[in-house]
């Protein structure tokens, strides 16, 4: 069904109010908008790795969740979800369940490219009818703001700290949506909250609609690990489009698509100056790890276009 | 009347898991037990049960997809040793804090290092204060049947709690022994449909499992959680004697073995009550008072009933296969005098015997020499040294 912002803005909500994210925090508007790309007489079975999402929206005994959800421990979200995945395959075979059932497992990056990566990866090959989303917000920001292999060079986290000799975090970031292609799922895709959030939506609702494993990497930006005005959040988002440090793409059944190409691709300045965790970049010694950057934006970018244009021969 | 047949403890475990025909397995292979989801992915593979088998990555995955399943409404089954039950760990806790009954056969092995893949039960003694009730067994017999009971146990509303069923590795697991298998349908009867009270995949009532739960609740929730451990015992005993009635096979929380006018007596798990039991034979014709007794019910702990029966004896031996590393004795040992001691009962002598780590043999002569020992503490009354060591070189 073609997107349309205001039959998706009346879609009942899935993840109420009330629960104790921060202000300005990407992963709930994320959270949302995914689950209202459910059709709303599915049921759903949606798990959780530790992190912020899970300590903020599951209090006992508050629960921000409409459908069921499970959360067992840090880095086996997609490995619990996929036993709820096999448990409702064989109720339904034996008929003891006579309805569908959509399963999502979210986690933050920490529980997804890091801790939880071996528990994805085997969830995803296994096949399980899931979708695994992954709220990209570049640390370990539940534990306060500790570099992960998400974090983009540079950045100045609790554990790359910019310091006098060694400015921030001296690795590039890990490329997870590249490493989930090549597991070959029906599905995989990189987006983020922008605009009327149709990409998100869109992508929501092939993912799990999608018969077979799915992945969704969504940039989350976090106000408190990036250091960015809280009421800024959507432009945040729009500034990681637009330079190309956060492409949206997706990749059906192996055939890439980019999503999103921007006519003036901005400088990486652009994203990078409103977030303190940059600051430091911005003097006279470090001005040059800006132009490092920016040329491992270009070098990815330039890559997925080819890989879209090698799909369209 | 059962089907008399001969097989392997694996074997045993993996046809106890086919004729209980549960609805997840999720398992990764690791020495000795791996042979328990080989053949239980045969049994998948032929249509011989309904089960989804989620063969994961990792024992890590094994427990929290059994969590999941669980949860989500449906009988989880795992088989793991050793190293595997170690990575299982933190989920050890999760699915009994969870109140998830999910049954895990452990085919007890040492745990590493250095890595060794023989027999001790420095695994599932690790892991006896993760929430799991833990029963042992001495014969493949005695594993298939606990494996029949455990999920009657773990699912009890007054318990909802994991279940482990232990069994030494190799010495049972790979050695082919007589059995008496209960027919398919009585064990159908026996153990039922499982009906949780609440599950993820109910759409009518969606829940939510797994909470940040913080100083209001916790304590009440772990408070509820011991109840239930504590309420496991009679649940045990009430399905054992069920248990008995259709196979003509009673255990209790313990076995005696010619304990009644016994001076001095071992305690010990699993498979070395056989080389036990023939010890105490051999003695018993020479005239000495020896007798044995082998807890099946070790989480929850019978406090209060061992050290009833450990009462009678003047001397005894609580021999462990796993140190602490705490100097200061074994588990089993810890455990034992402390019940002997809350109950009163201080008149026998109680040493410790830690034996066979990483598989080291426990030949008769061993038993013998700790039942020579025990009976000249029961003549002088003098205890040399409590904490000892069997069959090692110092």
């Amino acid at each position: 069904m073609a997107y349309n912002l205001k039959q998706a803005a009346k879609k009942p909500e899935r993840f109420t109010g009330g629960h104790r994210m921060c202000a300005g925090c990407g992963a709930p508007v994320v959270v949302r908008q995914i689950l209202r790309a459910l059709k709303p007489e599915d049921h759903a079975v949606i798990g959780a790795a530790t992190g912020c999402l899970e300590v903020s929206s599951f209090l006992y005994p508050y629960t921000s969740w409409e459908d069921s959800f499970i959360h067992s421990a840090f880095e086996n979200s997609a490995a619990t979800v996929s036993g709820a995945e096999a448990a409702f395959t064989v109720l339904k075979k034996k008929g003891k369940i006579d309805y569908d059932t959509k399963f999502i497992a979210f986690g933050g990056d920490g529980g997804t490219y890091d801790i939880g990566f071996q528990s994805l990866s085997g969830a995803m090959e296994r096949g399980h009818d899931m979708v695994y989303v992954c709220y990209d917000n570049g640390a370990y920001m539940n534990t306060g703001i500790q570099r992960s292999s998400a974090t983009p060079k540079y950045a100045d986290t609790t554990t790359s700290p910019a310091g006098k000799v060694i400015p921030g975090k001296q690795q590039s970031r890990k490329d997870l949506t590249e490493v989930m292609v090549n597991h070959h799922l029906p599905y995989v895709a990189q987006s983020i909250a922008v605009g009327n959030m149709k990409d998100l939506y869109e992508k929501s609702e092939k993912a799990i609609y999608t018969e077979g494993p799915a992945f969704l990497n969504v940039l989350a930006p976090c106000p408190r690990g990036w250091r960015y005005n809280t009421p800024d959040l959507m432009d945040i988002n729009k500034l990681a489009v637009e330079t190309c440090a956060w492409p949206l793409y997706e990749v059906v059944n192996g055939k890439y698509t980019v999503n999103y190409k921007p006519r003036k691709k901005l400088p990486i300045e652009e994203f990078l100056k409103p977030q303190g965790r940059f600051k430091h970049l911005f003097t006279e010694t470090n001005k040059h790890l800006i132009q490092d950057i920016q040329q491992e934006i270009d070098h990815r970018w330039e890559r997925l276009l080819a890989l879209e244009k090698a799909d369209q021969q | 009347m059962g089907i008399r047949e001969r097989m392997s403890g694996n074997e045993a475990i993996a046809v106890a898991m086919k004729q209980i025909n549960p609805d997840v397995v999720a398992a990764f292979p690791i020495t000795p037990s791996t042979e328990v989801p080989q053949y239980f992915s045969t049994f998948v593979a032929n249509g011989t049960v309904d089960t989804e088998f989620v063969p994961v990555e990792s024992e890590h995955s094994a427990m929290s997809a059994c969590i999941g399943a669980q949860a989500a409404g449906a009988r989880a089954m795992t088989a793991t040793s050793a190293n595997g039950l170690a990575l299982m760990w933190e989920l050890l806790y999760i699915a009994s804090g969870s109140r998830l009954p999910v049954v895990l056969a452990c085919i007890n092995r040492a745990l590493s290092g250095p890595i060794n893949i023989n027999n001790d039960h420095s695994d599932s003694m690790g892991a006896r204060d993760s929430g799991w009730i833990q029963l042992y067994s001495e014969t493949n017999q005695e594993a298939y049947d606990n494996m029949l009971m455990a999920h009657r146990i773990g699912e009890h509303k007054d318990v909802l709690l994991p279940v482990m069923v232990c069994q030494d590795g190799f010495i049972t697991s790979h050695a082919i022994e007589n059995i008496e298998l209960l027919e398919d349908d009585k064990i159908k009867g026996f153990i039922g449909e499982y009906k949780p009270e609440d599950y993820l995949l109910n759409r009518e009532n969606p829940i939510s499992v797994g909470p940040l739960d913080f100083i209001p609740h916790y304590f009440e929730h772990k408070m509820q959680q011991s109840l239930a451990m504590k309420n496991a015992k009679d649940v045990i005993l009430q399905v054992t004697e069920e248990f008995a009635e259709i196979t003509g096979r009673s255990y209790g929380l313990f076995e005696e073995y010619m304990t009644e006018d016994a001076e001095a007596a071992i305690v010990l798990l699993n498979s070395t009550a056989g080389t036990a039991k023939y010890v105490v034979d051999a003695l018993r014709k020479q005239g000495k008072k020896v007798g044995l007794i082998k807890p099946r019910v070790y989480r929850p702990f019978p406090v209060d009933e061992i050290a009833q029966a450990l009462s009678k004896f003047k001397s005894i031996a609580v021999m462990d296969k796993a140190d602490s590393f705490n100097a200061a004795g074994g588990p089993l040992f810890t455990d034992v005098t402390s019940a002997m001691f809350i109950k009163g009962i201080c008149e026998p002598k109680v040493i410790n015997y830690i034996y066979g780590l990483g598989g080291r043999d426990v030949k008769a002569d061993d038993i013998e020499s700790v039942f020579e020992n025990l009976l000249d503490i029961a003549k002088t009354g003098k205890v040399d040294s409590v904490f000892n060591y069997l069959g090692v070189r110092e």
